[in-house]
């Protein structure tokens, strides 16, 4: 009797196994951690009960750095996993490695997958797609920077808080005000230069850097030292010195400062707001950005921050077709806006926004769609789609740099940025080097 | 005399030395070699184009003003972390010495923070200096300090040094623990007699009786300094801010891991190997021919 369950057993054991290896296994690597990995782990597993040919395998690798290292010390050991989730400034290294990668594009036609670029925002698929308009990675999660107040702080400080500062003008009135009804942090920010450089570039329609803001090829030079720019760092520097900016740090700092109840107002990514979900005594507001209203066109349109997904070459041409059917999941619609609303990244086609908005979830949740909003704002210009800059990871951190220097009130505006310029410049040109063009 | 013992088989002491000249050539010399060879090198990320480039990653290190820059930050981080570890753990050690009771549960209390790892170290007192939640930073705020050591340079490197010191003290107390209890007390108490104050005792006899002891391990402290403080600086201040933490090992990291610049990586390892080759040139020359242990 207990031989022949034992039997019974062992056969389901073998059966499960045969099951197992027919089905093809596909590597996802990622960044995800915390709740975001709980979600992106749903993902995949829905997916894999939604068939039986293929099984996707999340893997978590680390920071977005990390697992950029790690994907490519194993792809030069041979080994590298079918997926590879890239934030969008390693976007240009991606793109220059031309025997690592393929396509999406590409990867979608192959397994005669539906596949449409445009059914994603422009500023989404423009920031992965190359001129001549081949989306070279899957859009997945994005975000962008936007402006936060703290509405018991403006109370307190007389200031009205269904009128938050929309101009950079009325940012320093407020910022006064808060300062002397005895605010300790007025203001401080996450991602000093993806805010404060490259968005805020965006949001001006101002270049970042020549060629499209490098889109347009790798002999790409920094533009950040225009007129415009020098004065809102300037004025960025003058805040700081009279006590009403807080630097926080050049990562995601900002969020918990704010998120306490320390600082009154923050600019921190769209995804900031679980974390201030989290804090129930917390009265916050999302809103656009300021902007100067005396330059042209402004406000334009935001840039995405956030991650893509590579499919890294040398596969079986099957297990291409798994990553071309799990693509085609992940385009859905509903799978879109379940990831929207369970993680706080934007909506990133245009179907998932609608279907989100017709939910009634926007109603309930007031604010969660600003951030789409602003990146919508206009239809994008060469200035605003994006960027694509050679070996961005080091370029942002001269960028970051260069701001600390004048934050701590060392240099002036003007100077720091030209020398920004200058270091830029010199990592491009050693990428465009490396890249043999 | 020293005692020599002969081996008389041709092959068994090199079979003996094998496992280690393995472990030293897969482990050492491989790396190395690979280092100087990557340094003449320009590729890209994912190695799929090299090209040879001669010195020219060399070149544009020294023309680059923030990487003699950092040069300075880690002659002056090394030189800190150097002489205040020392001088802590000298004065805890003298004065643990003269410890009658207990003396063992103090020793013990004073070895451990060498235990701890670096990175954890550096947590560790980030979390106190922390600029809006760290205890020392409020305490330090109500006395009117602006204390933010993410905006403000001289900060961030007393954090480091502090952190590198705490880490260091240990190893440092146990040598000159063990160099204190060879000095011969009849020296010391003969100086006592001729009415010789401890101040006294302490400079004119055991401090120089010690000096082989602090040579050693000031070479020692400066090379900690150098190398084994990347996880203390990872884990706090990430080379911020601008460069003011940027030592030159740090940057090595920061360059070949984060930003997938190989060449000029193993470029600056290269230059860095070669420190190394100089400091334990002059410790041999030097140390190992004075220290008695």
């Amino acid at each position: 009797m207990q031989l022949k369950s034992l039997a019974i057993v062992l056969a389901a054991c073998a059966l499960a196994a045969a099951n197992a290896q027919a089905q093809t296994e596909i590597v996802w690597w990622h960044s995800m951690g915390g709740a975001l990995g709980e979600q992106l782990n749903a993902l995949a597993g829905k997916f894999n009960d939604s068939q039986k040919d293929y099984k996707v395998v999340p893997v978590f690798k680390g920071s977005y750095p990390e697992s950029l290292t790690a994907a490519i010390a194993a792809f030069r050991a041979g080994n590298a996993p079918h997926i590879l989730q890239v934030f969008e400034v390693g976007t240009a290294t991606m793109m220059a490695a031309k025997g690592a990668i393929v396509p999406v594009a590409k990867v979608m036609n192959d397994a005669k997958e539906p596949f449409d670029p445009k059914a994603y925002l422009p500023t989404v698929s423009g920031y992965y797609t190359d001129l001549k308009g081949n989306m070279l990675s899957f859009p997945f999660n994005s975000s962008t920077v936007m402006f936060y107040v703290n509405r018991d702080a403006f109370r307190k400080a007389g200031l009205d808080p269904d009128k938050p500062p929309r101009t950079w003008k009325d940012f320093q009135a407020a910022a006064e005000k808060l300062k002397s009804s005895g605010q300790q942090c007025v203001y401080t920010t996450s991602w000093p230069s993806w805010t404060h450089i490259e968005n805020f570039s965006a949001w001006h329609n101002l270049q970042i850097g020549t060629k499209q803001n490098g889109m347009g090829g790798f002999d790409t030079q920094f533009t950040i030292n225009s007129p415009m720019h020098v004065r809102h760092i300037a004025m960025l520097g003058e805040l700081a010195k009279k006590g009403m900016f807080t630097y926080a740090g050049r990562t995601n700092q900002g969020d918990g400062r704010f998120a306490s109840g320390e600082c009154a107002m923050v600019t921190a990514s769209a995804g900031a707001q679980a974390t201030f979900r989290k804090n129930p005594k917390l009265d916050w507001s999302i809103n656009f950005l300021p902007y100067y209203d005396d330059v042209k066109g402004a406000p334009q349109n935001s840039i995405i921050g956030g991650a893509s997904l590579w499919v890294m070459a040398g596969k079986k041409p099957q297990e291409y077709k798994g990553v071309a059917k799990f693509f085609a999941y992940l385009s859905q619609p509903e799978v879109q806006m379940a990831w929207h609303t369970g993680t706080g990244y934007v909506p990133i086609t245009l179907a998932s926004y609608e279907l989100t908005r017709k939910s009634g979830y926007y109603d309930k949740n007031p604010g969660a769609d600003m951030p789409v909003k602003q990146l919508t704002y206009k239809l994008p210009t060469a200035n605003s789609k994006g960027l694509r800059f050679g070996n961005f990871v080091q370029g942002r951190e001269v960028i970051e740099e260069e701001l600390e220097a004048v934050f701590a009130g060392r240099t002036d505006a003007k100077s720091a940025l030209d020398e920004a310029v200058k270091r830029g410049n010199e990592i491009l040109r050693k990428f465009e080097a490396a890249a043999g063009h | 005399m020293e005692k020599r013992v002969v081996f008389r088989s041709a092959w068994l002491p090199y079979a003996l030395l094998a496992p280690q000249i393995a472990v030293t050539l897969v482990f050492f010399f491989w790396p190395a070699a690979q280092a100087i060879w990557f340094s003449f090198q320009l590729q890209d990320a994912f190695g799929l184009n090299t090209q040879f480039v001669g010195l020219r990653n060399f070149e544009a290190l020294f023309a680059d003003p923030h990487y003699l820059a950092s040069f300075r930050t880690t002659a002056v981080f090394s030189f800190l972390v150097a002489f205040f570890g020392i001088a802590i753990s000298l004065a805890l050690a003298a004065m643990a010495d003269r410890v009658v009771r207990g003396a063992l549960a103090y020793r013990t209390l004073l070895i451990w923070p060498y235990a701890v790892a670096p990175a954890v170290a550096g947590v560790l007192w980030a979390f106190i200096f922390a600029p809006s939640i760290g205890i020392v930073s409020y305490v330090l705020r109500r006395h009117g300090i602006d204390w933010n050591w993410i905006l403000r340079g001289d900060q961030a490197m007393l954090l480091i040094v502090i952190a590198s010191v705490w880490k260091q003290i240990s190893y440092n107390f146990l040598f000159f623990l063990a160099g204190l209890q060879s000095i011969p007390r009849s020296l010391v108490e003969a100086a006592a007699i001729d009415g010789a104050g401890p101040a006294r005792r302490f400079w004119t006899i055991v401090f120089p009786l010690l000096s082989p002891t602090t040579f050693f391990l000031l070479v020692v402290n400066i090379v900690y300094a150098f190398f084994d403080t990347f996880g203390v600086i990872d884990a706090t201040t990430q080379g911020g801010p601008a460069q003011d933490t940027q030592v030159l090992v740090y940057k090595v990291y920061y360059d070949g891991v984060k930003a997938a610049d190989l060449g000029g990586s193993s470029a600056q390892s290269v230059i860095l190997m070669c420190i190394v080759i100089v400091l334990t040139a002059l410790q041999f020359r030097f140390v190992e021919r004075r220290v008695q242990y």
